[in-house]
């Protein structure tokens, strides 16, 4: 990978920061902080893992990301229009009345494949459409991104069970591992470690990198589609509220968004 | 011409079998219960398409979705019980909220499960899946209706709930029967009253009304085999027609088909109701027969709903 793409993609994580803080401030509420702990992974996958055309959001032969954690509408929808898949001006309209961009994912925003917003639904989801393309003897990668805290509901299991059985090397899942959950510390509430072993006990590839790290993400992306014979997850470690440090392992910030007081305090620390 | 009762579930399990050979679109999501289901027809026939998932009814109904999405027709299929309560959940997000091409199979609904309990018998489904936007409901009334069902929602997309039987019901149609989703069967026709009931309770209501006959009192019974889209104008021709209405379900009286009715009644042509149903309790351990006389929903039970309508109507 060269340099240049890789400081490209920097630039545009920073731009997506900057305007997930100000859509939603302009919403009044909303969830920063598992947004902005996700931003380089949705900057990765769209801007250079998967095979995606904006102009055509139902191409037949894309690579999916289905969003498990339906409640980071702020990056996914940020995200979705700076890549092109609808006018930036329209992230005004996030959760008003009459919207497309409603407050969890929903697909009728273009780009978007699966409504959720009930936590543990994405991965079993994801088999199937996984199934699905080998049936049709298609190609395309299906990819799952999963919250920490959402990883503690049981559904969750259910399909790593059933990913590893039917040997689903075209399903990557990614766990932002951004360490807080709504009341607190993942680690304090119930605790997710030992996360890897878990993972690898289930029979899952398991790759973890600084999901920060834009290199590190790229290649840990580029070893999935490698993997034959099981399903990868990538344990991207992350820190919830990333870039604006009085939000970071912020509880509080979770699913609150900031005023106009705190959007000009964040702006003037971001990074 | 009395014919063999047959389960419910016999005849669609057949019939999804002989459509899965036919549309290779067709897939099946399996819970570890489809022997108990007859989803095993299926597999036997269309063993490609079939897929096991253990016991995991979350991650069954979640799985259909995905397949749907990319244009499968996804047949899930488990117990009453475990499909409605144990994935409800997904049934609400991943098929209805997504208006996905999902069909969820129901079997051993209502107390007719017999001696395996309270815990095996499914009394509310037809409640909370009716509630559900997106959702259509079907309860078949005999194996032959069942074989029609299938067919019906294979051809028709998006959510199905189906509810099956464990227990072999009387066949009250014929092969020739029509069958068309939201529009019910008028089984006989009369002017003192009508009863509308669903699955089992039909050819309950069939007997109730060779009884009621006997008397001198006449009395429609229609076979409501859709829950949802509900025939709305079946029920107010009962309403105008015999001014006495009686629902028959074998389900919690809270929620399903008698509640589903008197929504429509009251709205647009009140007249008096009685309902047969189980009112708010577990079912038990029993012999299907002991359980329908113990929870009143034999004829004798519809026998007294209808008289006891008939003399609101009067006074």
């Amino acid at each position: 990978m060269s340099k240049p793409e890789t400081v490209a993609l920097k630039t545009k994580a920073l731009q997506f920061r900057k305007k997930i803080l100000e859509t939603l401030e302009a919403a009044g509420s909303g969830h920063p902080g598992g947004s902005l702990s996700a931003v380089e992974i949705f900057v990765v996958l769209y801007g250079l893992v998967m095979a995606h055309r904006p102009n055509e959001p139902r191409w037949e032969d894309r690579d999916r990301l289905i969003i498990s954690k339906g409640h980071i509408t702020p990056v996914t929808y940020v995200a979705l229009s700076g890549f092109g898949y609808f006018p930036e001006e329209e992230l005004s309209t996030f959760r008003k009345f009459g919207s497309r961009l409603q407050g969890h994912v929903h697909h009728k925003v273009p780009g978007v494949e699966f409504n959720t917003g009930s936590l543990g639904h994405g991965l079993s989801y994801s088999n199937g459409v996984a199934m699905a393309a080998k049936m049709k003897n298609k190609g395309f990668k299906v990819y799952c991104l999963m919250g920490d805290g959402e990883i503690q509901e049981g559904s969750v299991w259910e399909a790593a069970m059933s990913a590893a059985h039917y040997k689903l090397n075209n399903v990557c899942a990614i766990v932002d591992y951004n360490k807080v959950q709504e009341n607190g510390l993942v680690s304090e509430i119930k605790g997710l470690e030992p996360l890897a072993q878990k993972w690898s006990s289930f029979g899952w590839n398991v790759i973890e990198v600084d999901g920060h790290d834009i290199q590190s993400l790229i290649q840990a992306f580029e070893a999935f589609k490698t993997v034959e014979n099981k399903p990868t997850v990538i344990i991207a470690h992350t820190l919830k509220g990333k870039g604006v440090p009085f939000m970071e392992l912020k509880s509080a910030w979770h699913g609150k968004a900031p005023n106009k007081e705190q959007l000009a305090d964040a702006l003037k620390v971001l990074y | 011409m009395e014919r063999k009762p047959v389960p419910t579930r016999d005849g669609f399990g057949e019939q999804l079998a002989v459509l899965g050979k036919n549309n290779p679109s067709v897939v099946v999501v399996s819970a570890d219960l489809e022997d108990a289901t007859r989803a095993e027809y299926f597999k036997k026939a269309c063993p490609e398409r079939f897929f096991t998932l253990g016991i995991a009814e979350q991650d069954m109904i979640g799985m259909a979705a995905g397949l749907a999405s990319e244009n499968f027709i996804a047949v899930t299929n488990s117990f009453a019980v475990f499909l409605t309560n144990r994935a409800y959940d997904q049934i609400r997000m991943d098929v209805c909220y997504n208006n996905l091409n999902v069909k969820l199979i129901a079997t051993h609904a209502g107390v007719t499960v017999g001696e395996d309990g309270a815990s095996a018998q499914c009394l509310e489904d037809l409640a909370i899946m009716r509630v559900l936007p997106n959702m259509r409901v079907i309860c078949p009334v005999d194996t032959l209706e069942a074989r029609k069902a299938a067919d019906a929602i294979i051809a028709q997309s998006g959510p199905f709930y189906v509810r099956l039987s464990r227990s072999p019901l009387p066949v009250v149609t014929e092969e020739d029967s029509p069958f068309i989703v939201g529009k019910a069967n008028m089984m006989c026709d009369g002017k003192d009253a009508a009863i509308i009931a669903c699955g089992s309770m039909v050819s309950e209501a069939l007997d109730a009304a060779r009884v009621l006959q006997g008397q001198n009192i006449h009395v429609r019974v229609v076979n409501m085999h859709t829950i949802k889209p509900l025939d709305t104008e079946m029920i107010l021709d009962c309403a105008r027609t015999t001014g006495a209405v009686v629902t028959a379900e074998e389900h919690q009286l809270a929620g399903g088909l008698g509640s589903a009715v008197a929504e429509v009644l009251v709205r647009n042509y009140p007249v008096p109701v009685e309902m047969v149903g189980v009112d708010d309790s577990f079912g038990q351990t029993g012999t299907p027969e002991q359980l329908l006389q113990h929870y009143r929903l034999k004829s004798v039970d519809i026998v007294a709903a209808v008289r006891k309508v008939i003399a609101r109507k009067k006074s």
